[in-house]
């Protein structure tokens, strides 16, 4: 299966601007099954790394309220063509994903 | 690395907040602070200490009226000289602490991402920097919509 | 305002008599209304929806659109669209140009089945006709396959034609009449918010104005955190006016389709479009 995570970076100065797209139903845990009532159980993305050249750059750490298939956009320094930018997740139920971006 | 792995150990996490250590190092994740009530609380679990002072090196780019509580767009950046942490508050939202980011030198102090608000808030960017937590804020008004509330 | 509207209403009326219908000079009348009523707003703009008449939930899209959910539907959709049947076949086959640009083509008058053929409807039409069960309408793989359709159609401009028939024009003014009757229990009828409304406030939502609509469908809404068809908020707009809504894909629903699509003759195909 690709990615669950779309990603675009755009290398200008030395600065990577990496915008990227995950699908991820991020429930909260608080919001009921229309149709059995029943509490829809909490499945959210709890940590985000950003690797740039397999050094980590970044790591964010989520709650439920971040949204619905989360967009996260943040900037690489230092960064060259051919460099590689890597951004996955862990969620709350120990699922994970990942994408690599080579810069142009 | 040897500094760093005793402060672990010893699970003085605010002391580590003091010393600036890159929080990459040290990433467990903060359970604790993102089931906090109170904005303050999540602070004070997050970085040690609830105590931040206004800043105008903050951008926070956020809309004034949110199209829809459950996807707001919102933007932090600051100029704040070693800046090594970002966080997102929803003043308002049954667990404030929304995300904390931890930066490296690798990475500038400029985030973007889409959040859910439950309804009109204050939304509050903390940023970390030499131990001192910094902030600027902005309310954000989120309406039921008529037609597609 | 109210007498625009109301010699709006009154060539409407004029002109929804069978001797006297005239697609084409409703749509003129029709974008002639809009014209006046927001004379900043250029044509094109109006596939936008309401973000055309409001700055501010204009910026807030823009930022949306800088990496769009709905381009991770646009994603299955090419999957789903490019999975042959069991039978071997695939959309391609049943399709012109193996299905790729052509949203601008429906919906059209098909003179064989003596019905109006929307791109949900000929999706199905296509799985029936390979011995695949149909999907449904409102949301789900249907949305994805037709979000992946019309994105690779996007810019291609409708060029509807009503054919000579009277089986057609009938199906036209069908929809001409739904969109103009009064129904539910608020009795308002499609005109009422998005016409006659159109760029006001119904509680704390600017009505989006009826030219263009069909341009952006299916959409990704922010409130059903997924895509849906152009019939599902159909559906929805009946609801809110607590009106018994229709089948989704069902003659009344497709020939309003029919109706509004030549009202934005001419116009830009933009979907899938993201909205809140």
């Amino acid at each position: 299966m690709a990615s669950g995570i779309r990603i675009r970076a755009k290398l200008e100065d030395g600065v990577a601007e990496v915008k990227c797209l995950m699908k991820h139903d991020m429930e909260t845990g608080t919001r009921k099954d229309a149709k059995t009532g029943e509490l829809i159980p909490a499945h959210y993305i709890t940590d985000v790394t950003c690797e740039h050249n397999g050094k980590v750059v970044m790591t964010a750490h989520w709650g439920p309220a971040v949204s619905k298939n989360p967009y996260f956009a943040f900037k690489v320094k230092d960064a060259k063509p051919g460099d590689v930018i890597k951004v996955s997740w862990v969620d709350n139920e120990g699922a994970t994903d990942s994408v690599e971006e080579t810069l142009e | 690395m040897q500094l760093q792995r005793r402060i672990f150990l010893s699970g003085a996490v605010a002391i580590s907040a003091l010393l600036a250590v890159p929080r990459a190092l040290l990433a467990a994740y903060p359970a604790k602070a993102f089931e906090q009530k109170d904005p303050g609380d999540a602070l004070k679990s997050l970085f040690g200490s609830a105590e931040h002072s206004p800043s105008d090196k903050i951008t926070l780019t956020a809309p004034d009226i949110a199209e829809n509580g459950a996807v707001v767009p919102i933007s932090v950046a600051t100029t704040i000289e070693g800046a090594t942490a970002i966080s997102v508050i929803v003043e308002q939202n049954p667990q404030p602490l929304v995300a904390s980011f931890d930066l490296t030198p690798g990475t500038a102090a400029d985030v973007s991402t889409r959040i859910k608000m439950g309804k009109t808030s204050n939304v509050i960017a903390v940023v970390q920097a030499d131990g001192k937590l910094y902030s600027t804020s902005k309310e954000v008004k989120v309406t039921i919509g008529g037609c597609g509330g | 305002m109210k007498r625009v509207s109301l010699l709006v209403s009154g060539l409407m009326l004029l002109v929804s008599g069978p001797l006297l219908a005239d697609p084409e000079s409703d749509r003129l009348a029709f974008v002639n209304y809009f014209e006046e009523r927001f004379p900043d707003v250029e044509l094109e703009a109006y596939v936008n929806g309401v973000y055309a008449l409001d700055e501010a939930s204009y910026e807030q899209w823009l930022q949306i659109e800088e990496f769009p959910p709905y381009e991770l539907a646009v994603e299955d959709g090419e999957e789903l669209f490019n999975t042959p049947f069991a039978n071997g076949k695939s959309y391609a086959d049943c399709f012109d140009n193996g299905g790729i640009g052509i949203r601008q083509n429906y919906p059209y008058f098909d003179a064989d089945r003596g019905e109006v053929v929307t791109l949900e409807y000929a999706i199905n039409l296509c799985r029936e006709a390979n011995g695949e069960e149909p999907l449904g309408y409102k949301k789900g793989a249907i949305a994805s396959i037709s979000a992946y359709m019309a994105y690779t159609s996007r810019g291609n401009r409708f060029e509807m034609t009503i054919p000579d028939d009277p089986r057609a024009l009938a199906a036209y003014n069908n929809g001409k009449q739904y969109f103009y009757s009064k129904r539910g229990q608020l009795n308002f009828s499609c005109a009422d918010c998005h016409v006659n409304n159109a760029g006001m406030h119904i509680r704390a939502d600017k009505l989006s104005p009826s030219l263009g609509h069909p341009t952006h469908f299916p959409v990704y809404r922010s409130k059903w955190g997924e895509l849906g068809t152009l019939h599902r908020r159909f559906d929805g707009c009946n609801k809110q006016v607590r009106a018994e809504p229709l089948p989704a894909q069902g003659e009344d629903y497709r020939d309003l389709e029919y109706f509004l699509t030549y009202m934005s003759n001419g116009m830009e195909t933009n979907g899938p479009g993201a909205r809140k």
